[in-house]
């Protein structure tokens, strides 16, 4: 049975559910990578990512129309990012404090909508797989890479945007800035208050269709805490990414390889005790982010509130 | 053909700058007090005060980082609305800030272009950027590479990306806030000469120092600050140092204390052929042996990084010592904690106050009972006492005169000689047998320098032995018995201090001996 893992099916069959498991998190951690960049730690994503997830679920469900269930998706996540926003940039909260409250009051919101308007486990037609011409008849390749769901494109094209917008743009210079030194930002005139408000709202608004991608994109059910940890794995990649989208899209590729290859495992019926299997991501998360530590220097400015001393 | 009203730069100068009756008010202080104070095109225009006086505050509401309660401010004659560092950027005014605000991670590029609007949009144009750098590179003659990152370069160097930052904005005024605090001579040097070329260009300059000889080497006019008030504005010509220290001490000063005579008692600290590491796992001490001697201060001369901190550190039971022996009174304590060396009564007074001296976020009164707070009177069974401990406190506040608010302040929200005169308060109230004083002065201006000083020399006349390590020679001379100067973690030689010229110690100190010259 151990060999059925080499058979060019099942290999094939993990590589493109690796692919598509990474979206959530490339979605959360992207956004996350934003805030931290800017000196925000925001350990609420998983919280937002369970509301945008609820959101997107219900207006699927209700009208069958998947671009509106993500644009509610988008706009959820954007009114909690805005909220943590406020509570840290203007409120000065322990960030870390106020990111748990953020997390816990997602999970308790969206059991309680899901109790009071859905009550029971219901499934939704989600996102497609869209074949890309020519190249998803690649022999295997094309199954792996070229035969996903939009959203799960969407993903992967953030990663090189994200590069893009913080290396290359005014705006990421001002990012990367405001995250290492607020005080020199702000004697150079560049608002610190209105920097972090886009990047935790940004941040939010990511996580919203991180949720998204997993109600309506991969799962196609909503359940209570069906996010389980992935938002919060989503915060770790941050830093096994060491704050670059390039680094946090190798975090989300081996989290997500290892998660599918733990899948087919169960579903091989490989005689691996399925608690043990269902741990190998999380074990492997300790291990790397253990092995990666100090490896890259974390923003100065990180988890520090910012403000005049006037 | 030069533009007489344009800069090199190519910005219009600014020919005067008048701040009229300004007025700042923090809880509890009140920081400036109806200042008056300009600064014209083509002049270093120094002001002067002691720590706390009200310069950086008056400095930063021009700068647009603090809004004045009252007062106006005028460029070239006109009325002028200073809300942010943005409006002080666009007419024409930049400041190189004491800490330098830089972002380290970023090139120097970055750092100038930051906040500012890009010629590609929304993109960044650091190759534009970089050229226009080099271009003021050259016209100023501020040599820097656009490329490097803030964190591979010098103090000196990213104190000229400040300015090159600054000119790049299109500053035509100057404000240069401690400038120097943090330079070697040889960066000070530097640093002058690009500021004689700036003023002879048209630039307008603020000096900020409580450093009296730079300010009379450098500047046209003085202005001195006390207590948020302007006491003056002279030209420096019509000046004497003398008279500056005075304006901003409020009274005489004595540059050097009056010793006086004690007899030297018997030898309190021995150290024997004492040998230890460096952080860096070099060697730190190779060997050094010294007396010090009940009455006597005993002066560690030497350029920075030769052992001192490791001298102070072996003997205080914080590094250890690998070879030789220390004693206290004829006591081998060689490797003791720092707790057991306190109950022998040693005193630290240690160089980085603000790590080693005391705890920051604790209050003034947490900190001078820092050693003896597990002992009567200031806990009982493990209680502390707090009417006590307040008592105890107050009373020191009282006699070493530690300007604060109360004693429940936080020390970090006091000045560089107050948080210093805490330390001290807290080790000479205890009467030690034996004082380590590690750059007991450094970073502290005229006023409590003088009074650190005085402390010690009151310490030796009540028979303490103290070990003064101190760069600063002047220092050294003013107050020591006997010079020992440190070289490679080694005594080059211990001179008496009659015996010990400038000239003499500087070769000592480099490391050359006397009779290899000869």
């Amino acid at each position: 049975m151990i060999s059925d893992l080499f058979s060019v099916t099942v290999l094939v069959g993990i590589l493109a559910s690796g692919i598509r498991l990474a979206t959530p998190y490339l979605y959360a951690a992207i956004g996350e990578t934003f805030g931290q960049r800017s000196g925000v730690l925001n350990l609420g994503v998983e919280g937002q990512m369970l509301l945008g997830a609820f959101a997107a679920f219900y207006v699927a469900l209700k009208t069958g129309n998947l671009g509106l269930a993500v644009f509610v998706a988008l706009l959820v996540g954007a009114v909690m990012g805005l909220a943590m926003a406020f509570v840290t940039v203007n409120l000065h909260a322990q960030q870390g404090i106020s990111g748990i409250g953020f997390y816990l009051f997602g999970l308790g919101l969206s059991d309680l909508l899901f109790q009071k308007m859905l009550g029971t486990v219901e499934t939704v037609k989600g996102f497609p797989k869209v074949d890309i011409p020519f190249l998803s008849d690649i022999p295997g390749l094309g199954e792996i890479f070229f035969s996903q769901s939009i959203l799960v494109y969407g993903a992967y094209l953030l990663v090189p945007v994200a590069w893009f917008v913080l290396n290359k743009t005014t705006l990421g210079l001002k990012i990367r800035s405001v995250g290492e030194n607020p005080e020199a930002a702000d004697s150079l005139g560049v608002s610190v208050a209105g920097i972090r408000y886009f990047t935790i709202t940004l941040g939010g608004t990511l996580s919203g269709l991180a949720g998204a991608s997993l109600s309506i994109g991969l799962l196609n059910v909503f359940q209570q805490n069906m996010t389980s940890g992935l938002g919060f794995i989503a915060v770790a990649l941050v830093y096994f990414g060491g704050w670059r989208p390039w680094g946090v899209l190798g975090g989300a590729l081996l989290f997500s390889m290892v998660n599918a290859l733990q899948l087919w495992i169960q579903v091989l019926g490989i005689p691996i005790p399925s608690d043990i299997a269902v741990m190998m991501p999380y074990v492997l998360t300790i291990l790397v982010l253990v092995a990666s530590v100090s490896r890259v220097r974390a923003p100065s400015a990180l988890t520090k509130s910012f403000e005049r001393d006037e | 053909m030069i533009d007489s009203n344009r800069l090199p730069s190519g910005q219009p100068r600014i020919e005067s700058l008048e701040m009229r009756g300004v007025s700042k008010r923090f809880p509890g202080v009140l920081a400036n007090d109806r200042v008056d104070f300009d600064v014209r095109s083509g002049e270093v225009h120094a002001l002067l005060g002691e720590n706390g006086a009200g310069k950086s505050t008056l400095m930063k509401i021009l700068y647009g980082l603090y809004h004045p309660d009252e007062g106006e401010i005028l460029l070239n004659g006109q009325p002028a609305t200073i809300a942010s560092p943005t409006d002080s950027i666009n007419l024409g005014i930049g400041m190189i800030h004491q800490h330098f605000m830089l972002v380290q991670t970023l090139t120097v590029a970055e750092n100038v272009a930051l906040g500012l609007p890009s010629s590609r949009g929304l993109l960044t144009d650091l190759d534009k950027v970089s050229k226009r750098i080099l271009e003021l590179a050259d016209i100023y003659g501020l040599r820097i590479d656009p490329s490097a990152y803030i964190w591979q370069l010098s103090v000196g160097q990213q104190q000229r990306v400040e300015i090159i930052k600054a000119l790049y904005r299109g500053a035509a005024l100057l404000i240069l806030d401690e400038p120097t605090a943090v330079l070697t001579p040889q960066e000070v040097d530097e640093l002058f000469v690009i500021m004689r070329q700036m003023t002879r260009d048209g630039h307008a300059l603020i000096f900020i120092s409580h450093k009296l000889h730079e300010v009379v080497e450098i500047s046209n006019r003085v202005s001195v600050l006390r207590d948020g008030r302007k006491i003056g504005t002279k030209m420096i010509s019509e000046t004497t140092k003398q008279d500056l220290a005075n304006w901003m001490v409020g009274r005489e000063v004595g540059f050097v204390p009056d010793r006086g005579l004690v007899q030297r008692g018997e030898a309190r600290l021995t150290l024997e052929a004492v040998s230890c590491g460096s952080d860096r796992g070099t060697p730190g001490l190779r060997g050094v042996s010294l007396d010090i001697f009940s009455g006597e201060i005993l002066g560690i001369a030497g350029v920075s990084g030769n052992g001192q901190r490791e001298l102070a550190e072996s003997i205080t039971g914080l590094r250890k010592v690998t070879g030789g022996r220390v004693r206290l009174e004829g006591q081998d304590v060689t490797n003791f904690l720092p707790g057991e060396l306190t109950e022998r009564r040693l005193s630290y007074i240690p160089e980085e106050r603000m790590r080693d001296g005391m705890i920051k976020d604790f209050s003034v009164a947490e900190n001078m009972i820092l050693r003896e707070h597990h002992k009567m009177p200031y806990s009982r069974a493990g209680f502390l006492n707090l009417g006590e401990i307040a008592r105890h406190s107050q009373a020191l506040i009282q006699k070493f005169q530690v300007k604060t608010p109360s004693q429940e302040t936080l020390a970090k929200n006091l000045s560089g000689g107050n948080i210093q005169k805490v330390v001290i308060a807290r080790e000479l109230s205890r009467s030690p047998r034996v004082i380590i004083a590690a750059q007991p002065t450094r970073g502290l201006d005229i006023g409590a320098t003088e009074y650190v000083r005085q402390q010690l020399i009151e310490q030796r006349k009540a028979g303490a032995a103290i070990l003064l390590i101190s760069e600063d020679l002047d220092e050294i001379l003013a107050l020591s018995d006997r010079i020992a100067v440190i070289y490679e973690g080694q005594v080059m030689d211990i001179l008496p201090r009659e015996a010990a010229t400038p000239e003499k110690l500087g070769l000592l100190m480099a490391g050359v001996k006397e009779d290899a010259v000869a």
